[in-house]
């Protein structure tokens, strides 16, 4: 199979999970709770619920409503905020390229540090350096995010004064969200490549090529490293996915930080449906086209893989 | 039976008290549920006892005043003046709840639909597996936040929303499981001699998956509880005056710069607990899964 018919493929597939999803939101939303209950203070009068339900459309029947909500999605029209009284897509792209970016920093940083400490542990199995990347590894996983967030500010923000405690614009604005999103994908990072790379190290061809004399750099470097980047870029795509998808929220609040995390616990405050289909919607595209994006670059690394 | 089966397990406690980071991790979380379970027992203060004349105190060792309780704030006070360490006490109920109801409740779905699915195989297999890919491939935080959002905020809708995510893993790990087992000889010989699937499923495989399945529970339960702060945090899980240890956190972060204690403590102890379940996690992974790589 080509590797044309293959994107092809996964490009199908994607469109029908972000339509199940979208399928989805819509029966949570419109049967689960009612608009017009949310919106409306609780002394309203029928008068006033009617007109409303018949503002929205809901006084239309169920597959008629799902109808247009589709039909509206795929024009690209995904309705106006409730809360900012403005185009839902106007407001997403306010907020999700920095986000999109602060997280691939956070990637990037995590990335930097947790494939060295993972190769470092994994060469000498058991050693002190070992436990400690463990114990180190281990701990980026266990303390929650926005704690880690906290205690940065508390230090570099409040005490030394080095970097600014919240807001955004500068570079520095970034420095502490980044750090305090980075530990947890640091830690799972170091603890696969750890992991993969004592297989890798005790593999046959590890034997034959250092029987050979090829030296311990080209050995790790050259040979494990690249046998070691499919679960890796498994983990580094996922965990992007998972950060973009809300779990990035908790430490841009912390930071001020008008980021997509940020929108989505103020839109899920104002109780602002429309806003937050459209963000589901987005989010289930851009997981899907980084899901197929860490898919074709298995493919760079690993030649058996072939689409 | 009873010869066979004591050495073992008087061997796998002795193991167990060898292991130093396990036994510390055991020891601590058994602290941990007892001071929570037994909060009442451990702190002479209610959870919201308000003492106004000592809001913001820093963790002191000299008696409290005011409130009729001689008990010092041995972790300082919030804004209300109400001690920290009867908060994480109470608080922590809430924490584990959340955690322990998550995971049980998904580890049994998720293990059920994964015995299926690696024993039947065929279609069974491929539904339950497409469904664990879609649902891999879909933002279920954002899912879980949108019936938050629906239902409104608070302890049992929180579980609901959490619930969302937490079948998954195990039905991969079962399933995986399960494909070993099923090809071995005693499964094989079980449907010779004319074993019902029932029989099989219960008396043959279930057995055999237990020990992963255990692993993969702690692990989840350290994340749900981790997962819990973090929506509590945003203000999503149990409200004021109740609380949890990711609420008080949120609640205490505006006191930042003027009483850190406030988000300091319960920061330790979730790590401290999710530290705890991980180490035990690992320690019984490692201990019966032959094929771990033992180091």
């Amino acid at each position: 199979m080509g590797m044309g018919k293959y994107i092809a493929q996964r490009l199908l597939f994607t469109l029908f999970v972000v339509l199940g999803i979208s399928i989805l939101i819509f029966f949570i939303t419109h049967i689960v709770g009612n608009p017009v209950d949310i919106m409306l203070p609780l002394q309203a009068t029928d008068v006033e619920r009617e007109a409303l339900t018949k503002a929205l459309g809901l006084d239309k029947p169920m597959m008629e409503q799902l109808w247009i909500f589709l039909r509206d999605f795929s024009r690209g029209d995904f309705g106006i905020s409730w809360w900012q009284n403005r185009p839902c897509m106007e407001v997403i792209m306010d907020r999700l390229p920095i986000s999109m970016w602060l997280i691939l920093l956070a990637s990037m940083i995590s990335v930097v540090c947790a494939i060295p400490l993972g190769i470092l542990a994994a060469y000498r199995p058991g050693s002190i350096l070992d436990r400690v990347v463990t114990i180190f590894s281990t701990a980026g996983i266990c303390f929650p995010p926005f704690w880690i967030g906290l205690m940065l500010m508390l230090i570099f923000a409040v005490k030394l004064g080095w970097l600014p405690t919240s807001g955004m614009g500068t570079w520095k604005h970034l420095v502490l969200p980044a750090v305090s999103i980075s530990f947890r994908p640091m830690g799972h990072l170091a603890q696969i490549v750890r992991f993969e790379m004592i297989q890798q190290l005790n593999a046959l061809y590890a034997v034959t090529a250092r029987a050979k004399g090829v030296t311990e750099m080209t050995l790790l470097f050259k040979h494990a490293l690249k046998n070691i980047m499919t679960a890796s870029l498994t983990m580094i795509g996922n965990d992007y996915c998972k950060q973009l998808g809300g779990l990035s929220a908790a430490v841009e609040v912390v930071f001020g930080f008008a980021g997509f995390g940020h929108l989505i616990s103020e839109t899920i405050e104002n109780m602002d449906f429309p806003l937050l289909q459209a963000e589901v919607f987005f989010v289930a595209i851009i997981v899907c086209l980084i899901n197929l994006l860490t898919d074709i670059l298995y493919a760079a690394f690993d030649p058996r893989i072939r689409y | 039976m009873e010869t066979t089966k004591k050495p073992k397990k008087t061997s796998l406690l002795r193991r167990f008290r060898h292991n130093k980071p396990a036994l510390i991790a055991g020891i601590a979380l058994l602290i941990i549920f007892t001071m929570v379970i037994l909060a009442p027992v451990f702190t002479d203060y209610g959870p919201a006892k308000s003492d106004l004349a000592n809001r913001l105190t820093a963790p002191t060792m000299a008696p409290g005043e005011a409130v009729g309780v001689t008990q010092p704030h041995i972790l300082g006070t919030d804004q209300l003046g109400r001690d920290i360490y009867t908060r994480l006490l109470y608080g922590g109920r809430v924490s584990l709840n959340v955690g322990f109801t998550v995971a049980t409740i998904g580890g049994i779905i998720g293990v059920i639909l994964g015995m299926l699915a690696g024993y039947f195989g065929g279609w069974t297999d491929m539904i339950i597996m497409r469904m664990v890919d879609v649902w891999a491939s879909s933002p279920t935080l954002l899912i879980a936040l949108t019936f938050v959002m629906i239902l409104g905020p608070g302890q049992k809708n929180l579980i609901l929303a959490l619930l969302i995510n937490s079948w998954t893993l195990f039905c991969r790990m079962a399933r995986s499981q399960v494909l070993v087992i099923r090809s071995s000889a005693m499964v094989e010989s079980g449907h010779a001699i004319g074993a019902s699937t029932n029989r099989i499923l219960y008396k043959h495989i279930m057995p055999n998956i237990i020990s992963p399945m255990v692993t993969t529970y702690i692990l989840e339960l350290a994340h749900f509880i981790n997962a819990e702060a973090n929506l509590s945090f945003l203000g999503f899980g149990v409200q004021p005056p109740d609380t949890s240890w990711g609420l008080m956190i949120g609640e205490g972060r505006k006191y930042l710069t003027q009483a850190p204690w406030i988000v300091i403590f319960p920061g330790l102890l979730i790590a401290t607990t999710v530290l705890c379940l991980n180490l035990m996690g690992n320690w019984i992974r490692d201990e019966f899964d032959p094929l771990a790589v033992k180091l």
